[in-house]
């Protein structure tokens, strides 16, 4: 039995390519069964996300099977978009064997993924697997598969530092504070000004499940439009200064052209909250909030560049260990290879490779 | 045999510490089964050992400066396997292995420490109960020592922005100053429990100096958890604290050969 890839993904097709042949999860499973029951082929996966479009396949035969697998995606872009399917063939990737295993590894692992070590996209290819297997699409060779990239993907995350960190400003927000507080559900958060990297960086703290959010803006109409949106309580500007004394975090993002949070003005606050400690966001440029009030006890105080740098240091922590990934890859890759060659009826054979296979498929 | 007991659970807390250096150095720390496994270890043969020791001198083991250590570094362990899991502090093992496997180290090298003890051929509950509840409590304060030190290391990264790969293992400083202030409150009520029971117990003459050490030792920590529980203190602070005043009870750990004087009754 041979393993097949069949696919695109962001890097080889743009998004108006992608969405043609994205399928939804409701017809999902009905599509997988299909494409199982093609007489050249056994078993299927389909992996379908807003990055990726993948079909995996166990067939008999590579070459018959591969030029089936051809023909069935590029019909379900006919059906997705009815616009004229010359051009597809050069923005898809052909793996077989031992490539197309090294890709599914790599992409279960976060690997292929656009923000590298994500890990939202192993529990896409677990459901994808999931939905296939309910349909009864899979057999051996793609449970056994599927079952070992998802054991790929944990050693990998477990092993190495692919996942370490975060590497968006949001994200870092979010972890520092979890690192302040442990868990957020009884934070208080106020938004000075609602500018919009501040609403995204509220909305991941919301998302975490912080306990309650405060907007306060010059504009009051503006400060209650974001606190619907965001399911907190608008408050006027004036009255920030005496809120702050029950907020473990800030958020400023403000245009004022001057510190509006200032050492001296925190630090009468601080003294009647010893033991509680304040997370000053400041994502404001100018900066509102005055880089001293970091000397205060109990107060952290973090820029857009500092959270920028800490997501810069993140994502080269993970490239650093790209390497050691490969290697984990690479000796599951040779084992079920191994596995794949003990089988009676393995027929090996190399697909054609159109010009838009990516890099790491081809490594 | 009982000291090769003793000798297996120091080469596991070495195995401990030498395993979390490694991968801390290496920037991959995971709080691994693995390694709760090794502490878990030391821990059944170190209390293996005090089993032996309590059987053979028929009496808790608080005989000599040797015995008092050992039963520290036991109370210290104790500690960590009941808070480590409850508040998911598993790198509290990283920090509890050395300091254990330094106390049973001294315990085994230091000449004369495991002399045999002239021991009062009359039993008193009230002492054995004393030195054992003064020794567990001040294993308590060793791990509030622990999570202040870690609670410190955080701080700092969260204030220069200098986050290394130990600050995503440590716990949320929020958290460890709740486990440094119960650590603390867990010792204190410990040794107010000896303290009471060393009173009971009588002969207080004879150990004016530890008396007076001890209710020191007592007043500091009711000190420090008063200002903590009145929120009068920053974390920051308490943490210090928590450290300066376990180096006063290292400091006066000379003191704690509770049983091994004669105690006329």
């Amino acid at each position: 039995m041979e393993i097949l890839c069949l696919g695109l993904s962001y890097r080889t097709a743009p998004v108006e390519l992608r969405e043609r042949f994205a399928i939804g999860d409701a017809q999902l499973g009905e599509v997988t069964l299909r494409l199982a029951r093609v007489a050249e082929l056994g078993e299927a996966v389909i992996v379908s996300t807003c990055n990726r479009v993948e079909l995996y396949v166990a067939a008999p035969e590579a070459g018959a099977g591969a030029e089936a697998l051809e023909g069935f995606f590029v019909g379900l872009g006919a059906a997705g978009g009815g616009a004229p399917q010359e051009g597809v063939g050069e923005h898809l990737y052909r793996m077989t064997g031992a490539p197309a295993l090294r890709h599914l590894f790599r992409v279960a692992s976060g690997l292929e993924s656009m923000v590298l070590g994500e890990t939202e996209i192993l529990g896409q290819v677990k459901k994808a697997y999931q939905g296939a297997q309910l349909a009864g699409a899979t057999g051996r060779h793609l449970n056994k598969l599927f079952q070992r990239a998802f054991n790929v993907a944990k050693e990998v995350r477990t092993n190495t530092n692919i996942t370490r960190g975060s590497v968006s400003v949001g994200s870092v927000a979010v972890e520092l504070a979890e690192k302040i507080f442990g868990r957020l559900t009884d934070c208080r958060v106020m938004i000075l000004g609602a500018g919009e990297t501040s609403e995204l960086t509220a909305g991941a703290l919301k998302a975490r499940g912080v306990g309650s959010i405060f907007v306060a803006n010059r504009s009051y109409e503006r400060a209650a439009q974001l606190a619907e949106a965001m399911g907190g309580r608008a408050i006027h500007f004036d009255a920030w200064t005496e809120e702050i004394r029950s907020v473990d975090i800030l958020i400023g993002s403000t245009a004022a052209p001057h510190h509006v949070l200032t050492a001296d003005k925190l630090a009468p606050v601080m003294r009647t909250r010893v033991d509680r400690p304040l997370f000053c966001i400041d994502l404001a440029v100018p900066r509102d909030i005055d880089p001293r009030v970091n000397d205060l006890e109990g107060v952290y105080l973090y820029d857009i560049d500092s959270l920028q740098a800490i997501a810069e240091r993140s994502m080269s922590v993970r490239r650093q260990d790209l390497a050691l990934c490969e290697q984990m890859i690479e000796r599951h890759v040779r084992e079920f290879g191994a596995w794949l060659e003990e089988k009676p009826r393995g027929v090996r054979g190399a697909l054609p490779t159109g010009g838009g296979a990516p890099e790491a498929a081809q490594s | 045999m009982d000291r090769l007991l003793l000798i297996a659970s120091t080469f596991c807390f070495l195995l401990g510490f030498a395993y979390t250096m490694f991968t801390l150095g290496a920037g991959r720390y995971r709080p691994s089964r693995w390694s709760l496994g090794v502490v878990g270890l030391g821990f059944l043969l170190q209390t293996g050992f005090l089993y032996l020791r309590g059987e053979a001198l028929g009496r808790c083991p608080l005989t000599n400066l040797f015995e008092v250590l050992t039963f520290l570094s036991w109370s210290m362990v104790l500690f960590y396997v009941l808070i480590g899991p409850a508040y998911r502090l598993s790198l509290m093992g990283a920090f509890t292995s050395p300091l254990a496997f330094l106390i049973q180290t001294v315990a085994l090298l230091i000449p004369g420490a495991d002399h045999p003890p002239v021991l009062s051929t009359v039993h008193n509950p009230w002492l054995e109960m004393h030195a054992a509840f003064s020794v567990m409590a001040y294993g308590a304060f060793a791990l509030a020592c622990v999570a202040g030190g870690m609670y410190l290391a955080q701080e700092r990264q969260l204030k220069t922005h200098q986050l290394h790969s130990m600050f995503f293992q440590l716990p949320p400083i929020r958290d460890l100053g709740v486990t440094n202030a119960r650590l603390m409150l867990a010792g204190f009520g410990l040794l107010s429990v000896g303290l009471v029971a060393g009173f009971v117990m009588g002969n207080l003459e004879a150990h004016m100096v530890k008396i007076f050490w001890s209710c020191a030792v007592w007043l500091l920590y009711g000190v420090v958890l008063a200002a903590v529980f009145r929120h009068s203190l920053s974390g920051r602070r308490v943490a210090w604290l928590s450290v300066g005043a376990f180096g006063v009870v290292v400091g006066t750990l000379w003191s704690l050969k509770f049983i091994s004087q004669p105690a006329p009754l």
